[in-house]
C-alpha cells in the first residue's frame, strides 16, 4: 500500500513513477550493477593468472607505482570537479558548468594520456598483449578501464557543448548526475584496479 | 469504444503509421515488438529444429555418412546455439514484451526505443551469426566453445569467430531488454500494484532479468578473452604461456547456470499464470512460490562447477557444489508442489493451454530428476558427456522451457490477435509432439548410460543402442509432424479462429479487462489496483475494468528510425573485426550517428 500512497503523493503531470525515483536513474544504476560484474571478470582473471607468467617482464620490474599514483590522483580529482559541475548546473550557473564539465573533461583525458604514455613506455621495455599473461591481462583490464574512461570524456565534451550554448538549463541536471554516476563509477573501478594491479604485487 | 479511439487518437503527440512495413520498423509498441520477437524466434527455432532432424538423420544408423563429420559438428553447434540464444530465451522475451506492461498496468515500457532496439539488434545478430554458413562453415566447436579447442591453431577457419562476435552482438539484445524490464517492472506498475500483487508471470521476468544483466558480462569478457586470443594473440587460454583453459569453463559457467535458469524461470512464470486460470483457483502458496523463484536466482550463481566435476576439481569444491546443487532442487521441488496444490481440488478445465501446462509439470519434473542425479559426483562422472546429459537438457529445455513456451502461446494468442487457437488440433499438437518428445529422448538416458558419448559423429553397431539411436531420429521427425500441426493451426486461426472476447478463460490479471488485441495504448485509464488477481475480486474487477474507460488525454510515445539504426550501426561495426575496416568504419559512424541521434531526439 504505501506504493500507491507514493504515487499519489507526487504531482499530477510530472513523470509518475512507483517508487518516485527517475527511471533514468534506476536503468543507469542496474547498468552499473552490470558493469561490476564485466570489472569484476576481468579483475578476478588477473588475479588468478598473477604470478603465472613464464617470462618476464613481471609486474614489480616494470609498474612504475609513483608515476601512477598521480594519474590516479588526477583521475580521482576530477570525480571532485565532476561534483562541481552538477552542482552548478543544479543552480543554472551556465558559466560554471562549462568551467567544471571541462576541467572534469581535461583531468580525464590527461589521466588516458598517461595511461597512453605508459603502455608505450612498457612497449618499449618489452611489454606487449603477447609477452605473457601479465601483458595480456594487464593491457586488457587497464584498457578497457581507459576505454570507459574516453568515454566518459566524449559524453562530457558532449555536455560541455550543450553547457556552453545554453541548453543544459536546470530542468536538465539529472543528464549531467547519471553522467557523474558513470564518472564516479570509473573513478571506483580504477581505486580496486589500482589496488590490486600496482600496490599489492 | 469509438469515443476511446477518437480521444486517444486527437492526443497523438506525433502523427504515427499505424500500417505498413515503415510502422514496423519504426515501431516502439511492446505488443508489436513482442510480435516481432515472437514471429523471428520461431523462425530461428525451426532453423535449429532442422539442423537437429539432420543431426539425428546422420544418427539413425550406425557408420552412417549422410553427412561429413565436419558439417556434423557444423549442426551440433548451431543447433545448441541456436536454441539457447535465438530460440527459448528470445520467445521468453517475446512474452516479456507482450505481457508485462499489460499485467503491471502500463501503457509501454519505461524506454521504448531502448526496447526496439533490442529487437533489431537480436534480429542482426541472429543474421550475423547464420552469414558464417556463406563464409568459410559455422561454428563447430560445440555451443559451450570450450578453450582451447576455440583457439587459432585448433579452429582456424573463421566460425569460431562468428561465434563469438555474434554472442556478443546478441548479448547486447539480452542485456539492452534485461534493463528495460526492470525499470519497468519496478517503476512503472499501476497504482496498488504492490510488488506482492504482481503476476507470477512478471515476477519471473524480473529475475531472469536481473540474471541476465549480471550473468552477461561474464561471458562478455569471456568471450573478449577468446577474441583478443584469436585476433591479436594474446595469451588467455594458451596453456603454454602458463595459462589455464580451465578459465573458460568457469568464466562459461558463471553465466551458463545463472542461464540455465534465464531459460526457464519464464516458462515457470507463464504456467503459473495458466494453472490457476484453468483450476479456477488462485495459484497456491504464491508467495512462496515468488520467494522460491527469488531464491532459485540467488542460488543459480552458485552451483556452475556442476558443469565441471569430470575436470578434477579436488574433494572440497565437488562436495561444495554438490550440496548447492542438491540445495537449488528445493525451490524447485517447492514450486512443483505448489502447482499441484493449486489444481488440486480445482475446478479443471482441459484446455490446449492446460494440456501443456501439465505437460511440462510433467517432463519438467523428469528432466529435474535426471539432473540431481548429476548432482552427486560419482554418479556424474558415469554420464558426463553421454547422451544420458543430452536426454536431460532436453527434458527441462524441451520438456520444461518450450512445454511452457507453447503453454503460454496457447493462452494469449487470443489476447495477441482477437481470435481463438482451434482447441482440436491444439489437443493434437499436444499428443504428438509430447508422445513424440518421449520417443525421442527417453532412448537416450539409455544410450547415455551404455557408454554413447554426445557429439560423436557416429557409432559402431552392435553396441546394444542402434535400435535405441532409430527410435530417437523417428521420434525427432514426429516433433516436426507436431509442429507443422501448431503453425497450420496458427496461421488458419489468426484469420479464421473463432472470435476471443476480452477474457475468453476468465483470467485473473490485468491483461484480461482489455479488448483483445489491445488498443496502442493498452489502458484508457491506468487502473488502481486493490488486490492480487484482480479481475476474481468484484470491487478490483470493477477498478480493473474502468481502465477502458478514457479519463483524459492519453501520451504515447513517438515511433523512431534511430533504433534501427543504431543496431545496425553496431552490428556493422562488431562485423568489422571478420570483414575489415570497410564495414568496421562505417559501422561506427553509423553507430555514433545513431547514438546522438537517438539522445537528442524528442521522446515524450
Amino acid at each position: 500500500m504505501s506504493v500507491a500512497v507514493a504515487v499519489h503523493a507526487h504531482a499530477p503531470g510530472a513523470h509518475r513513477t512507483s517508487t518516485g525515483l527517475n527511471s533514468r536513474k534506476m536503468l543507469f544504476w542496474a547498468f552499473l550493477g552490470s558493469e561490476c560484474m564485466f570489472f569484476g571478470s576481468l579483475i578476478a582473471t588477473y588475479l588468478v593468472y598473477r604470478g603465472r607468467d613464464q617470462v618476464g617482464p613481471h609486474p614489480h620490474e616494470i609498474l612504475n607505482i609513483p608515476f601512477t599514483s598521480v594519474s590516479a590522483f588526477v583521475l580521482l580529482m576530477s570525480s571532485l570537479t565532476m561534483v562541481l559541475a552538477l552542482a552548478a548546473v543544479q543552480r543554472g550557473d551556465r558559466r560554471g558548468s562549462g568551467i567544471w564539465l571541462a576541467a572534469t573533461a581535461l583531468l580525464g583525458m590527461t589521466f588516458v594520456g598517461g595511461q597512453f604514455y605508459e603502455f608505450t613506455h612498457f612497449v618499449h621495455e618489452g611489454l606487449t598483449l603477447q609477452t605473457n599473461l601479465f601483458g595480456s591481462t594487464f593491457y586488457v583490464l587497464t584498457g578497457f578501464h581507459g576505454t570507459h574512461v574516453t568515454v566518459g570524456v566524449i559524453w562530457l565534451w558532449s555536455l560541455f557543448a550543450m553547457a556552453v550554448r545554453g541548453k543544459l538549463p536546470q530542468s536538465r541536471a539529472l543528464d549531467v548526475e547519471i553522467a557523474g554516476l558513470y564518472w564516479h563509477f570509473v573513478d571506483v573501478v580504477w581505486i580496486a584496479i589500482f589496488t590490486l594491479v600496482y600496490l599489492i604485487q | 469504444m469509438a469515443s476511446t479511439i477518437a480521444t486517444a487518437a486527437a492526443v497523438h503527440a506525433v502523427p504515427r503509421s499505424e500500417s505498413g512495413l515503415w510502422s514496423w520498423i519504426t515501431t516502439v509498441d511492446h505488443k508489436r515488438i513482442g510480435a516481432l520477437y515472437g514471429v523471428t524466434a520461431f523462425i530461428l527455432f525451426l532453423v535449429g529444429g532442422i539442423e537437429a532432424l539432420v543431426i539425428r538423420l546422420q544418427l539413425a544408423q550406425p557408420g552412417n555418412h549422410f553427412i561429413s563429420p565436419d558439417v556434423y559438428n557444423q549442426m551440433f553447434t548451431m543447433h545448441g546455439t541456436t536454441m539457447v540464444f535465438l530460440a527459448v530465451m528470445p520467445l521468453s522475451a517475446s512474452f516479456f514484451n507482450f505481457l508485462v506492461p499489460l499485467m503491471i498496468g502500463a501503457r509501454d515500457v519505461a524506454f521504448p526505443r531502448l526496447n526496439a532496439f533490442s529487437y533489431w539488434v537480436f534480429l542482426f545478430g541472429a543474421i550475423f551469426l547464420h552469414v558464417s554458413f556463406l563464409h568459410g562453415g559455422a561454428p563447430n566447436v560445440g555451443w559451450f566453445g570450450y578453450a582451447n579447442l576455440t583457439a587459432k591453431g585448433f579452429s582456424p577457419g573463421s566460425g569460431v569467430d562468428f561465434w563469438a562476435i555474434g554472442l556478443q552482438i546478441l548479448g547486447i539484445a539480452s542485456l539492452a531488454a534485461a534493463f528495460n524490464f526492470i525499470v519497468t517492472i519496478i517503476n512503472m506498475r499501476a497504482p496498488g500494484m504492490g510488488f506482492m500483487r504482481m503476476p507470477p508471470f512478471v515476477w519471473m521476468t524480473l529475475v531472469t532479468s536481473f540474471l541476465i544483466i549480471l550473468a552477461f558480462p561474464v561471458i562478455t569478457v569471456a568471450l573478449v578473452f577468446l577474441l583478443f586470443d584469436r585476433f591479436t594473440g594474446t595469451n588467455f587460454f594458451v596453456p603454454a604461456a602458463g595459462a589455464d583453459p580451465l578459465l573458460w569453463q568457469h568464466l562459461f559457467w558463471l553465466f551458463g547456470h545463472p542461464e540455465v535458469y534465464i531459460l526457464i524461470l519464464p516458462a515457470m512464470g507463464i504456467i503459473s499464470e495458466v494453472l490457476p486460470a484453468f483450476s479456477r483457483k488462485p495459484l497456491f502458496g504464491y508467495p512462496v512460490v515468488v520467494y522460491s523463484g527469488i531464491f532459485i536466482g540467488f542460488m543459480g550463481w552458485g552451483v556452475w562447477s556442476h558443469h565441471m566435476f569430470a575436470v578434477g576439481l579436488g574433494p572440497l569444491a565437488d562436495s561444495f557444489f554438490a550440496l548447492t546443487t542438491m540445495l537449488i532442487a528445493i525451490p524447485t521441488g517447492v514450486k512443483i508442489f505448489n502447482w499441484l496444490a493449486t489444481i488440486w481440488g480445482g475446478k479443471l478445465r482441459f484446455t490446449t493451454a492446460m494440456h501443456f501446462a501439465l505437460g511440462f509439470i510433467a517432463l519438467f519434473t523428469m528432466g529435474g530428476l535426471s539432473g540431481f542425479m548429476h548432482a552427486s559426483p560419482p554418479a556424474d562422472l558415469q554420464q558426463t558427456d553421454t547422451y544420458f546429459v543430452v536426454a536431460h537438457i532436453h527434458y527441462v529445455l524441451f520438456g520444461g522451457a518450450l512445454m511452457g513456451i507453447f503453454a503460454g502461446i496457447y493462452y494469449w494468442f487470443p489476447k495477441m490477435t482477437g481470435r481463438l487457437m482451434n482447441e482440436r488440433l491444439g489437443k493434437l499438437h499436444f499428443w504428438l509432439m509430447v508422445t513424440a518428445m518421449n520417443v525421442t529422448f527417453f532412448p537416450m538416458h539409455f544410450v547415455g548410460l551404455l557408454g554413447m558419448p554426445r557429439r560423436v559423429y557416429t557409432y559402431a553397431p552392435h553396441m546394444g543402442f542402434d535400435w535405441m539411436n532409430l527410435t530417437s531420429t523417428v521420434g525427432a521427425f514426429g516433433i516436426a509432424v507436431g509442429l507443422l500441426v501448431f503453425m497450420w493451426n496458427w496461421w488458419t486461426s489468426r484469420r479464421h479462429g473463432e472470435p476471443a472476447g476480452n477474457d475468453p478463460w476468465g483470467g485473473a490479471s490485468l491483461e484480461w479487462a482489455l479488448p483483445s488485441p489491445p488498443p496502442p495504448w493498452n489502458f484508457a485509464t491506468i487502473p488502481v489496483v486493490r488486490s492480487i488477481d484482480p479481475l476474481w475480486h468484484r470491487e478490483s474487477r470493477a477498478a480493473a475494468l474502468a481502465a477502458n474507460e478514457p479519463s483524459g488525454p492519453i501520451h504515447m510515445p513517438p515511433s523512431s528510425h534511430w533504433p534501427i539504426v543504431s543496431a545496425l550501426g553496431a552490428t556493422l561495426l562488431m562485423s568489422g573485426m571478420i570483414f575489415g575496416w570497410a564495414i568496421g568504419i562505417p559501422g561506427l559512424v553509423v553507430t555514433l550517428a545513431g547514438i546522438y541521434a537517438w539522445a537528442f531526439e524528442p521522446c515524450t
